[in-house]
């Protein structure tokens, strides 16, 4: 059985659910306080942190404009090093042709390393469908997948779990996969370190195939790079004879120079950390060192609609380093599932519509699960003026022709404020923010968790034309 | 023909909340900048800045409002605003909905406009150079920084610059003050349950702080949380910071309201 973000309701639907899970509210609170008081250090020890910043949105500005053009060097560069390129439109497409390259191993369980574009385009199901059986090795997907559960974080996907859950999972479920959990498995991080090291070591020595994603693509190498914690990508990325890397079109950079630059951002602003601890890199195939074939699957899945769009495609210059996620006063409440989507906090509310298009109520709902404080713009290693995209969505939304009702609240409010004897009709008639609802939507929005203001016996205008009405 | 009249110099743009349900901030503007020697007026005409609109996507709806806005305060060298979120909507929205509508002329009109509107902290800092308003308020004061205030519109410590030389006033720090109090607008609507909890966790950190008062710069985030406050029986006050200023010895202490420890 996968889970999968499939059907999901919408946001203020899902996030009223969560919010109401006060162990998941504790374990998100504590787990993004944490990191974020660390990202807050390390980028304040680099004296060029801003123009760090700055140049990384240069890059990226630069590849997106050129897309095309890096693409094409990424292929000719992969291909010469003897690696083979495909090219996905959607998801079906990617999940046909990573199925298909399984089969033809004739292997029916494959190892992966953390990728959230496999987790965008559903791969895993795909996968099963086909009879193929696919285990994360990442340790916090390994945790979400053991759990049936789904990723709530970009770099830490099991981040709404504490560890006392953690231990539940893998007393329960190790031993339905592989090897069990030892007996007696308490939740002191190191035991379940090792149990996780003996669980996940098991399925990496015997992997044929493995399926990664990148973090970068250098253009000018058609180098793949992936950024982690444990080294266990590292071994699936050197054990297997068959490596599939799935990478999304605007993870290329166009040199190592340019990468030098991002790597001196990702591990502070991801986990506050000065580097971290894997690196790795690899271009096409070596005899006798590594995978003996490796396939790059190169999927669009929305990305150049995301391009079409003026403003909305600064959020490709994402490097998905969750800063936003972990600064973000609203993922803070609700955690990463109410987004429904593996992208979720801000950068889940303004990629989401933009890959898929703001047209169904999840995706409609996302651009609003933002008070707009703008704490992500402040993070953000790669300028996303978040801000600027929610708000742009949302007038996409709204000329999308939705909410023809709000749309007349709202062109009466101004009047209805300015009238002060309206005003107190409108406000004893439903209620203080009754000529802003939609006809049919339940008023408790906001008597539910507060009292209503008193409302004043004369309005300042009033009070100015009593004073000084006869002055002007 | 005569030539042009001399521009009036000041307006006050009171926002559309403030004149309907927080008239008072609006009073305290009016007898503050008098205080300091400048000569406010009220353009009867004017409307609502259109930030809902804009915020819930109504570009069009807020151009309205914006040529609106134009043509009320054309006339003024400078137009104080006792919000910073209002403040901050003809330099940031009124170009974009100038766009959407497809009106160069009221692009022009905004840009032209934009730089005379200020907020009101802004004014008495920058404008009229002065920290020292000659203010009395013997209480224990917590100031939330608003997020418009914050990174919107750059108030910096403005504020707080401001409260500390307030005689009287004992100034606290507010923890976490930097966090989203969880209005955002028509947010606290579409998303309650999101928006309580935030709104929780902040009338939390209030009350932490053991303040009597707590103060902000837009009466919108300060009638979310006041609005918690009051309906957990907290007898915490809410007050703009423009009815702080704008209070002498003369006024005496805020009847109802503890004096501090060190005001005695």
């Amino acid at each position: 059985m996968t889970r999968s973000f499939l059907g999901w309701p919408a946001f203020p639907e899902a996030a009223a659910r969560e919010v109401g899970n006060r162990q998941l509210r504790e374990n998100v609170r504590r787990a993004t306080r944490t990191i974020r008081g660390k990202r807050a250090v390390l980028a304040a020890e680099r004296p060029d942190w801003e123009q760090l910043r700055d140049s990384a949105a240069a890059i990226k500005d630069r590849v997106l404009a050129g897309l095309e053009e890096h693409l094409l060097r990424v292929e000719e560069k992969v291909t010469a090093a003897g690696g083979t390129v495909h090219w996905a439109r959607d998801a079906a497409e990617a999940n046909r042709i990573v199925t298909d390259l399984v089969r033809a191993t004739g292997e029916r369980e494959i190892v992966k390393v953390k990728s959230m574009l496999t987790e965008e385009i559903g791969l895993d199901a795909a996968l099963e469908a086909a009879g193929i059986s696919a285990r994360e090795t990442d340790l916090a997907a390994a945790i979400v997948q053991l759990g049936d559960d789904l990723p709530s974080h970009v770099v830490v996907p099991a981040l709404h779990r504490n560890r006392a859950e953690i231990r539940e999972i893998f007393a329960r479920e190790m031993g339905r996969h592989g090897r069990p959990a030892p007996d007696g498995l308490t939740d002191d991080p190191a035991e379940l370190a090792e149990a996780a090291r003996l669980h996940l070591r098991e399925k990496f020595l015997g992997a044929k195939v493995a399926v990664s994603g990148a973090n970068f693509v250098v253009a000018e190498t058609g180098t793949l790079v992936v950024v982690e914690s444990e080294g266990n990508g590292r071994m699936c990325l050197t054990l297997a004879d068959t490596l599939i890397s799935v990478v999304g079109i605007e993870k290329t950079v166009p040199t190592w120079a340019d990468l030098e630059v991002f790597l001196q951002l990702l591990a502070r602003n991801a986990t506050g950390e000065r580097m971290a601890p894997y690196t790795s890199t690899w271009t096409g195939t070596v005899d006798g060192d590594g995978p003996r074939a490796f396939h790059l699957v190169l999927v669009d899945n929305g990305r150049t609609r995301a391009l079409a769009d003026p403003v909305g495609r600064q959020a490709l210059r994402c490097i998905r380093c969750g800063a936003c996620m972990n600064t973000c006063p609203v993922y803070e409440r609700t955690g990463g599932h109410a987004y429904g989507s593996v992208y979720p906090g801000p950068i889940g509310a303004i990629l989401n519509p933009l890959l898929r298009g703001p047209d169904d109520p999840q995706t409609a709902s996302l651009p609003y699960a933002s008070t707009l404080c703008g704490a992500c713009n402040e993070v953000c290693p790669v300028r996303i003026r978040f801000t600027d995209v929610l708000l742009d969505l949302r007038a996409q939304v709204a000329d999308g022709g939705k909410h023809p009702v709000e749309r007349a609240a709202l062109n009466t409010v101004g009047a209805v404020m300015e009238r002060p004897a309206l005003w107190k009709a409108a406000v004893k008639a439903a209620g203080l923010v009754g000529p802003l609802l939609p006809a049919r939507t339940p008023l408790p929005g906001w008597t539910d968790n507060r009292a209503l203001p008193d409302i004043p016996g004369e309005s300042f205008r009033r009070w100015w034309k009593r004073n000084e009405g006869d002055r002007a | 023909m005569p030539p042009n009249p001399p521009r009036a110099r000041t307006a006050l743009f009171v926002t559309c909340l403030n004149d309907a349900l927080f008239p008072a901030t609006g009073r305290a503007t009016v007898t503050l900048l008098r205080r300091l020697g400048v000569e406010v007026d009220f353009p009867a005409a004017q409307s609502c800045c259109g930030q809902m609109h804009f915020n819930t996507g109504y570009r069009e709806e807020t151009a309205k409002l914006a040529r609106h806005f134009v043509d009320t305060f054309a006339d003024y060298e400078e137009i104080v605003v006792p919000s910073a979120s209002c403040a901050g909507m003809p330099a940031e929205a009124y170009p974009l909905a100038a766009r959407a509508a497809g009106d160069p002329g009221l692009a022009r009109a905004v840009a032209e406009l934009a730089p005379r509107v200020v907020e009101l902290t802004q004014y008495l800092t920058d404008r009229l150079g002065v920290e020292e308003v000659g203010a009395y308020f013997p209480h224990r004061v917590a100031y939330h920084p608003t997020c418009h205030s914050l990174r919107a519109t750059g108030l910096g410590d403005r504020p707080h610059r401001l409260l500390r030389a307030v005689r009287g006033l004992d100034h606290v720090d507010l923890p976490a003050a930097e966090e989203c109090c969880g209005f955002g607008g028509t947010f606290a609507l579409k998303n309650p349950a999101v928006s309580g909890a935030m709104n929780g966790d902040k009338a939390r950190h209030v009350l932490e702080t053991g303040a009597s008062v707590l103060a902000a710069v837009d009466n919108s985030c300060l009638m979310n949380i006041g609005g918690r406050l009051t309906r957990d029986g907290h007898p915490v006050r809410t007050l703009h910071l423009a009815e702080i200023l704008a209070r002498t010895e003369q006024d005496g202490p805020l009847p109802g309201v503890p004096v501090a420890e060190a005001a005695r």
